[in-house]
């Protein structure tokens, strides 16, 4: 038999994603990695439907007059903005994508401590996302996400209710993702993988999910009395019939405050991985990362009243608030000085993960320094509720957070999907998000300063705004197209890129050490641990020539 | 556009120049901050980037930097602390013989009462240097009371009275701006806070007024009955308020608490809450019965049953603010 | 290839029926099992710990008022369904027991006791919830809480709108505490059915054990429900 000259296919190993086809074996996986790309995919339309919001509101503030949409439209649309921003793209993102995948992979098991309970998160966050949907679609809310008494309990006209209850449902998704991780993390070690040997990574979601599982049931619990309050006319917020409004922010923000930690700790921990990786040495201080991460969850706990400053509390209260959120910028600085002494005498390569991370250090950085002005009493009477807020906020979740979680994509798209993304349009787009972003949000600090509250929908009495509002916008839409392009690029790349070799970044990690992309059960031979965490040395040595790193 | 195009805002109150100096003094440290992180990010980026055959240095870490590095900002932002709770404890304190201004705030408009009667809406006239309170509460949603220029802010609550105080340093017209959600038009609840020189403020001053808020709040106090049990002698079935606020009131369950403005307001809408040692629990609730105006006006009636009265003397001469509480005259 | 391929270090109960594929042995199992309904537990601490908070508030600011409140609830009722959730606790520990030592009967006649008091424990909540509504004590348009004096002050009356907070959350906390027990109900007719189907052995009862921790839990809350509800200020 004669063999014509044939091309010989690679015959494709099987992994995760071809073990099974068809959307059962999807919908009905309690495949970690899976129900990860679930979450991908769900969180991923969450965030352009709130970057959708966030266009229109920088497109009505390009000109004082409300004259692109109506105030009550406005108020929505910020409302909104920010409950699908937070609720259902920034707590989940990092957690439920890159920890749902990696956890298990990096610390030697073969799924979560609870697969079924995994599968349940998301499905109740998809039943949240639609009831929230729903909400959107029929009318709105427009309490502002902090949805305050009494307005939110006897004024608003919009739909609180069923907001409210969207919000109560998708929070229970994030307390059994915090509570999968914590009994894997605790129990599903491979043996030899110490407490001191951990990724980094998973010192900050083990952090990051105590948070999730003590904080989340308070707010679910607040939404309960304001949809009671709301549906049955109770008064337990309504100081007209006996209520006191200083109780439901109190409720709120002893959530809302560590919830701010829930969403940036991930995105220390995804960032912590990829400098070491990228300066090929261990992190400077792996015990004071870990151990800051732990404290920033404890301390996160006892601020929350820095939110309330001139909301009627006492002057004693203020102080104590005051001096703890001090306290709980420490572990913040300590990590950042951290991170940046792991550069001292490393071997840095400057690929997209990396510059994302650089990108992270300086804004969260900045942001996390605003922190300090508004945690500052004399100042915060000037400052809440402006601008700067706004500003300090964003920095923190955009430029913090945000940065953390693509940079994160990046890092590990070769182990998610099996390819290669295109390593110069991931740096163009780490390039255009980082000046995107300034432009958008530095401005604001002085807006802010200047006095420009916040909510407002209309700033025709002060013109002399204009100017600083005209350039926040125009950084918007820069930023805007930095955000499309890696969804482009990547959704690219799953048809059209390189394929992966297992470690394209001679990476240290459990996970490396798996295929690209790995099969179902993870590791073939269950894993003994016997190295310590990012044993760069070892690696390095290993290959004279240095690998020449992909993309 | 570009004709006003400021980048700091006006500084009008004694206030504004304290939270500016805090202000200076941390963009000073957080640049300084920045820039070191920022400077040793790219000098060590460029410095040790990867070169072939070059192997990064494993260190492990460094308990004394990680000690140092935590320690001395621990301190900083001690410092910090220190001085942001002097000046919020000052703006929080207003001084003794401030002149008070009734505050009612209502989506979506801002109802002012001046103690010695005027009323303005969306509009305070004050003079310069003189101390002015701000007693407020609102009808129906919370609100917040904020001028950039004088950087204070305070939120304003229904169901009870916030307090705010400033002394304004130049005349001129400055935003008055709502800082709480509020609802529809809360980017429409603003105002503006005009402050003019003494004589100028007298002027405005004597162009028509209903009389002080006490008077007032004196025919009220009539009208609903109040003289009733109030009476000035010991047979009254409820205590005497002459010279009442501002002074500890021993309570029936052995409690203490001042008499402030929240505590006059508080009995006259839910009496029962604190019964006065010695008393019967008789006083019927005028909850729904009164308005908050009325009840601002019932409060600067208290207030003015007191010696010294809470509110310093108009004199044209002297303009300036005065703490003189020599001069007790009744206003008007 | 086929996926046994776990190289743990105990080799005994390799292939225990009742083993999940993604844990090594039936040990590392059961403590993940527990551990995960500890941590559930905290959760409903914080939960229900919002309620208590806000309850605690207002009793602080409402002394009086919440007392005559509390004072017109009948405690008989309340006190019944203290003993009811008490023995309940009893015949759980009693079902796992019976898991424990292999007595199938012991097992299954204490779970259906147990369900038996959980379901007379919400009769009585609902005899009680009844009398509430014929008062007129359930907040809303009709609520009613005139001229009920104050405890210890006899010539002072309560405020009613402040009783009217008292109720709410009266309600909201023992409506909760009665969800959690209908989910609970649920939960051990679940267990009751895998017991039936022989399911439990000694080896292996972790649902027992799982389901047992919660329901206990909901016990616990009730024993703090019931005090502040019911008995704050009571004189003979």
């Amino acid at each position: 038999m004669s063999m014509a000259t044939t091309t010989v296919q690679p015959v494709e190993r099987e992994n995760y994603l071809n073990k099974e086809y068809g959307v059962g074996s999807w919908l009905l996986t309690t495949d970690h990695k899976r129900i990860a790309l679930l979450y991908l995919i769900s969180i991923t339309f969450f965030f352009f439907i709130g970057g959708f919001f966030a266009l229109l509101i920088r497109l009505e503030l390009l000109t004082p007059a409300s004259d692109l949409v109506q105030p009550d439209t406005y108020n929505k649309l910020f409302t909104m903005h920010g409950q699908v921003m937070v609720f259902f793209f920034l707590i989940p993102s990092i957690p439920a994508v890159l920890g749902n995948f990696l956890v298990p992979l990096m610390i030697g098991a073969k799924d979560l401590a609870f697969p079924r309970v995994n599968l349940l998160s998301w499905y109740l966050y998809i039943i949240g996302g639609v009831m929230m949907l729903h909400c959107m679609l029929t009318g709105g809310v427009d309490t502002g996400w902090t949805f305050y008494t009494p307005f939110s309990t006897a004024f608003s006209n919009t739909k609180v209710i069923e907001a409210g209850l969207a919000i109560f449902v998708a929070g229970f998704s994030s307390i059994l993702t915090g509570l999968n991780f914590v009994v894997t993390i605790h129990r599903m070690r491979a043996p030899g993988m110490t407490w001191s040997r951990l990724p980094l990574f998973i010192w900050a979601h083990y952090a990051t999910s105590i948070i999730q599982i003590l904080g989340t049931p308070v707010i679910a619990i607040t939404l309960v009395l304001v949809v009671a309050e709301r549906a049955l006319h109770l008064g337990i917020f309504d100081p007209k019939l006996g209520g006191d409004p200083l109780l439901f922010q109190h409720l709120f923000w002893f959530y809302s405050h560590p919830a701010v930690y829930i969403m940036i700790l991930p995105s220390m921990g995804v960032v912590t991985e990829i400098i070491a990786c990228f300066a090929r040495k261990r992190i400077f201080g792996y015990s004071f990362i870990a151990l800051s991460s732990i404290a920033i969850a404890v301390f996160g706990f006892l601020v929350w009243a820095h939110h309330m400053f001139v909301a009627g509390i006492s002057v004693y209260a203020a102080l104590v608030f005051s001096l703890l959120s001090y306290a709980v910028a420490v572990p913040s600085a300590v990590k950042v000085f951290n991170w940046t002494a792991t550069l001292y005498k490393g071997s840095i390569h400057y690929d997209a993960p990396m510059l994302y991370a650089f990108g992270f250090i300086g804004l969260f950085t900045m942001g996390g320094l605003t922190g300090l002005f508004l945690a500052a009493l004399g100042i915060d009477v000037h400052v809440t509720d402006t601008y700067f807020v706004i500003a300090h906020f964003h920095y923190i979740m955009v430029g913090g957070a945000l940065m953390g979680y693509l940079g994160g994509m990046h890092f590990w798209w070769p182990k998610i999907s099996g390819k290669l993304y295109p390593e110069g349009w991931a740096r163009l787009a780490a390039l255009i998000v980082f000046i995107g972003f300034n432009l958008t949000f530095f401005p604001q600090f002085v807006l802010g300063y200047l006095g420009m509250p916040r909510r407002y929908a209309d700033y025709s009495h002060m013109p002399e705004f204009q100017v600083l509002n005209v350039l926040s916008t125009a950084g918007a839409t820069v930023l805007g197209v930095g955000y499309l392009l890696p969804m482009l690029y990547f959704l690219w790349s799953m048809r059209y890129g390189k394929p992966a070799p297992d470690n394209p970044w001679n990476a240290a990690g459990l996970e490396w050490m798996t295929s690209s992309p790995p099969t179902t059960f993870n590791f073939e031979k269950e894993p003994i641990v016997t190295w310590e965490a990012y044993n760069y040395d070892e690696l390095d040595r290993a290959h004279k020539e240095e690998v020449k790193v992909a993309g | 556009m570009f004709n006003n195009f400021p980048l700091w805002p006006d500084r009008a109150s004694t206030a504004a120049g304290n939270v500016d100096a805090l202000f200076i003094f941390l963009l000073i440290v957080s640049g300084m901050m920045s820039l070191l992180i920022f400077v040793a990010l790219t000098y060590f980026a460029a410095r040790y980037r990867h070169r072939r055959g070059v192997l990064a240095e494993q260190i492990e870490g460094s308990i004394p930097l990680e000690l140092t590095w935590s320690i001395i900002p621990l301190f900083v932002f001690m410092v910090i602390f220190a001085w942001g709770a002097v000046v919020y404890f000052k703006g929080r304190t207003p001084p003794r013989d401030s002149t008070e201004v009734y505050v009612v705030a209502k989506q979506w408009m801002w109802k002012l009462e001046h103690a010695e009667g005027q009323r303005e809406i969306n509009e305070l006239h004050v003079p310069v240097g003189r101390d002015v309170k701000l007693i407020m509460t609102s009808q129906d949603v919370i609100h917040s009371f904020f001028v950039p220029a004088f950087r204070m802010k305070q939120d304003v609550l229904p169901g009870r009275y916030t307090v705010a105080w400033f002394r304004a340093t130049k005349p001129g017209t400055y935003h008055l701006f709502c800082a709480e959600y509020c609802g529809t038009q809360h980017s429409g609840m603003i105002g503006s806070i005009v402050v003019q020189e003494p004589a100028q403020y007298e002027a405005w001053m004597s162009g028509g007024t209903s009389g002080p808020l006490s008077a007032s709040g004196e025919k009220i106090f009539a009208e609903l009955g109040c003289a009733t049990c109030h009476r000035t002698d010991t047979q009254g079935r409820g205590p005497n308020l002459q010279g009442v606020f501002g002074k500890l009131v021993l309570l029936a369950d052995g409690r203490s608490v001042t008499a402030d403005e929240n505590y006059i307001r508080e009995s006259i809408l839910d009496p029962g809450a604190k019964i006065v040692n010695g008393f019967k629990p008789v006083m019927p609730t005028f909850q729904g019965l009164v308005s908050e105006e009325q009840l601002n006006a019932l409060v600067a009636y208290v207030k003015s049953l007191s010696q010294p009265i809470a509110t310093p003397i108009k004199t044209a001469a002297t303009g300036d603010q005065n703490n003189d509480k020599t001069e007790g005259s009744q206003v008007q | 290839m086929p996926d046994s391929t776990v190289v743990g270090l105990h080799h005994e109960e390799q292939h225990h029926p009742e083993l999940l594929h993604h844990f090594a042995e039936p040990q590392q199992q059961r403590d993940a099992a527990s551990l995960g309904m500890w941590i559930f537990l905290a959760t409903e601490v914080m939960f229900f710990g919002g309620l208590f908070c806000a309850y605690l508030i207002y009793r602080r600011l409402y002394f009086g008022d919440f007392g005559a409140a509390s004072s017109s609830i009948k405690a008989g009722l309340g006190a019944a369904n203290t003993a009811v959730l008490i023995c309940s606790s009893l015949t759980v520990v009693l079902a796992i027991w019976g898991a424990q030592i292999g007595r199938r009967t012991l097992m299954i006649g204490s779970l259906v006791l147990t369900m038996l008091f959980g379901l007379t424990f919400l009769g009585i909540k609902g005899v009680e919830y009844k009398e509430k509504f014929d008062e007129h004590h359930v907040p809303g348009a009709s609520f009613s809480f005139d001229h009920v004096p104050i405890p210890g002050h006899p010539d002072q009356y309560a405020n009613p709108r402040h009783a009217q907070i008292f109720f709410s959350l009266y309600f909201i906390m023992t409506g909760l505490h009665a969800l959690h027990m209908i989910i609970g109900l649920g939960i051990f007719a679940w267990l009751l059915f895998m017991a039936w189907k022989g399911r439990f052995t000694p080896e292996y009862y972790t649902p027992l054990d799982v389901g047992g921790l919660y329901w206990h839990f909901v016990d616990i809350v009730w024993i703090y429900l019931f005090p502040l509800l019911y008995l704050i200020d009571r004189h003979p």
